[in-house]
């Protein structure tokens, strides 16, 4: 954006909606890095977590960002973007911290699950909450938006956990102006989601405008993919096909990233960002409910795994 | 396209959940899989119609006992402006729902049911928006369509919630008659109420004037982070960020720095993307000076013949959030801008009653949503503004220093 002309919206002192929101992530951003001991920022090579890289990068330019940044790992991530988040990080001059769930079941910590194509989706859990008492981190940059999801409409933008990393959707701070409340105890940590009054369309349109670089599997591509349950997905090392889903080849776009696993492609022939911000713009369906596996297991699948840890 | 932050407030009964699904349908902010989801929810319990509520009820509580526990906030947009709806329930924890809710707010939507007409909830809605000095407050009559869309019915109740309002400090105060479920005046003008002349709801809050509700008057920057890269590429590079919280900065400005005193002058005001001419609310910047005075994180940047009232004995009306009563002697932990100080509670002044308005003096604790004018003494001098005078500088909260808990909102009290 020309921020040499703030204000370009719609007359003098006065902000475009995203100038707005930008900023008050880039306040979130800044009360942590002071307030807390040892924070650090989940980062997914995803367009939220890059789009949060960046609002972090903003807040405390011309210096750098002063936490890390920790990937959870599957091991069954896409490796288009596995080398995308190390270009990335590399490029803002961030620390890197890998947190493994392959080392999580290695060390017996968690159990695959059963079946053919197992998804790691649950057992991040773990694998996160063991990083956190690991590297004893008080605060947890995430970068969910409350439009995502319904459960997440509800949680607040610095969202205490106890000992125990879980939620308590019932009993949440209330949280005023912006003034944030991100006292706790040792032991315990708060998850911060600066990004809480974006949309998707938001971040695309942030995209653009900032020109960010994504993930290639963002746009447009062929690929290999099959039908299961209503989602297309990529055959791969850790996604087979059974005895009846045909597979087919297909140009498809992802609109959220997840695990191989889990993560469905969405028909697309949007090649640049300008497509996408139209595509997003005129889509009928929410990212999470035309994507991902993961949400569809009931109501509140959401909500049940926030309660235990998860994102 | 702007940001408009509007709050809503309204029971069960009251069609708001029928009207934020209007909004969000019309304006194609729900998606098919979410229709899809409530209409099999509804069928599993047995409803007759697909029930909107659960588009903002989101919690698995609240799903099964059909009630809203908490604010839940939802997007939608129109080409004009963005909008951000805190949406919050009516009955439990009225207070603290409402109190969070308007406090970012540009604009309260109060709904009242056209049958039943002001209710005491109505009264303590509006006192509640009118507290947290919501600049614009709107009253939608709902049900218009039961009461055959009756001009008599929408005057009276105009002329008695505004005769209410008087008594409260509302800035700009609107009305407009609606059927959220048959779709009268939400999005577009009715023709059932052909004596109505004015816009409809979404025209309301496309076109409600937002830009004059900041402080663009009294300079002020709360310091946040002091940026030291320490790097060869800056070296000596020393910058004081933080959003800004009311009027204009620009380099050159004469500037003092609090608690300090010293008076220096704006170098220049960085962002990531370059240098500005001017800072404004709510820019988050990084602000250089002349001098290399001491600056740190608490520290509050204003201009030398437009300071804040500095002081450690404090008066405001608090908002109180816990079970556990606020109490003459209390020690609280109170974050105010961008520093945490601790604070005693030394007297309760009255306590009001949120329906009637009326002050009770014999008072000496807050209990669970009660609000009263209570004072209080801080470690250390803040430096504020009243907050009428400006929401940002004007406001703190207070967390139990055992609990951690945030326990209450308050709103100070200046000369003027």
């Amino acid at each position: 954006m020309d921020r040499g002309r703030p204000g370009a919206g719609t007359g003098r002192y006065q902000l475009s909606q995203l100038e707005n929101i930008e900023a008050e992530s880039i306040h979130i951003i800044r009360e942590v890095a002071a307030e807390f001991e040892r924070p650090v920022l989940l980062f997914s090579g995803g367009k939220d977590s890059v789009v949060m890289l960046r609002l972090a990068q903003k807040a405390f330019w011309p210096g750098r960002i002063p936490f890390p940044v920790m990937h959870i790992d599957t091991s069954q991530n896409f490796p288009e973007v596995l080398e995308f988040r190390d270009r990335c990080v590399a490029e803002v001059g961030a620390t890197l911290v890998v947190a493994s769930v392959q080392d999580s079941i290695d060390a017996g910590r968690v159990a695959e699950e059963p079946g053919p194509n197992p998804s790691r989706n649950r057992l991040q859990t773990r694998t996160l909450l063991d990083a956190i008492t690991e590297h004893r981190f008080d605060a947890v940059f995430g970068g969910a938006r409350r439009d995502e999801e319904k459960a997440r409409a509800k949680e607040r933008v610095f969202s205490f956990r106890d000992e125990f990393g879980q939620w308590d959707p019932k009993n949440q701070r209330p949280e005023l102006w912006s003034l944030f409340n991100g006292r706790h105890r040792a032991g315990e940590h708060i998850r911060v989601f600066p990004l809480s009054d974006w949309t998707e369309l938001d971040i695309w349109q942030y995209v653009a405008d900032e020109g960010i670089d994504l993930p290639s599997i963002y746009y447009s591509h062929r690929r290999r993919v099959f039908r299961r349950d209503g989602m297309l997905l990529s055959v791969g090392p850790h996604v087979a096909p059974g005895g009846d889903e045909e597979v087919f080849e297909a140009t498809v776009r992802y609109r959220t990233v997840g695990d191989m696993t889990c993560t469905g492609a969405v028909e697309s022939v949007a090649v640049s960002v300008e497509d996408i911000v139209a595509e997003v713009a005129a889509t009928r369906l929410t990212e999470r409910g035309a994507t991902r596996a993961d949400d569809r297991v009931s109501e509140a699948a959401m909500e049940d795994r926030k309660r235990v840890g998860y994102f | 396209m702007e940001l408009l932050r509007l709050a809503t407030a309204g029971s069960v009964d009251d069609g708001k959940s029928t009207l934020i699904g209007r909004l969000l349908y019309d304006s194609k902010a729900i998606f098919e899989d979410q229709l899809e989801s409530m209409e099999r929810v509804s069928r599993q319990r047995g409803d007759e119609y697909t029930d909107l509520a659960l588009l903002t009820d989101g919690l698995r509580a609240e799903r099964e006992q059909g009630i809203t526990i908490d604010v839940a906030y939802r997007y939608f947009a129109t080409p004009v402006r963005k909008f951000i709806i805190a949406d919050t329930p009516g009955h439990i924890q009225y207070t603290r729902n409402m109190v969070t809710g308007n406090s970012m707010a540009d604009l309260t939507v109060v709904l009242v049911d056209a049958r039943k007409g002001i209710v005491e909830q109505t009264r303590r809605h509006a006192f509640l928006a009118s507290l947290l000095r919501v600049p614009h407050l709107l009253v939608c009559v709902n049900k218009m369509d039961l009461v055959g869309y009756d001009r008599d019915v929408f005057e009276g109740i105009r002329e008695e919630f505004a005769s209410f309002a008087s008594r409260l400090d509302v800035r700009d105060l609107s009305f407009i008659p609606i059927s959220a479920l048959q779709g009268d005046n939400v999005v577009q003008r009715s023709a059932n109420m052909p004596w109505y002349e004015g816009a409809s709801l979404l025209h309301h809050l496309e076109q409600v004037y937002i830009s004059s509700d900041r402080n663009m008057i009294d300079a002020r920057l709360p310091v946040q982070w002091v940026v030291r890269p320490q790097a060869a590429s800056v070296p000596d590079y020393r910058g004081y960020a933080g959003q800004v919280a009311g009027g204009v900065f620009k380099p050159g400005d004469t500037v003092m720095v609090l608690p300090s005193g010293l008076t220096t002058t704006v170098a220049g005001i960085d962002t990531f993307d370059g240098p500005i001419d001017e800072a404004f609310p709510p820019m988050s910047v990084t602000v250089r000076l002349t001098d290399d005075v001491d600056v740190s994180r608490g520290d509050l940047i204003c201009r030398p013949l437009n300071q804040p009232t500095v002081g450690q004995d404090l008066d405001a009306m608090v908002a109180w959030m816990t079970e556990r009563p606020l109490a003459v002697g209390d020690f609280l932990a109170l974050k105010h801008t961008t520093r945490w100080v601790r604070a005693v509670v030394r007297d309760v002044r009255y306590r009001l009653d949120v329906n009637t308005l009326h002050r009770d003096e014999s008072a000496s604790t807050l209990g669970l949503n009660d609000v009263g004018r209570v004072s209080l003494r801080v470690t250390q001098p803040l430096y504020y503004d009243s907050y009428r005078r400006n929401r940002l500088t004007g406001s703190f909260i207070l967390a139990a220093e055992d609990t951690n808990v945030t326990v209450g909102a308050g709103m100070l009290h200046g000369p003027d």
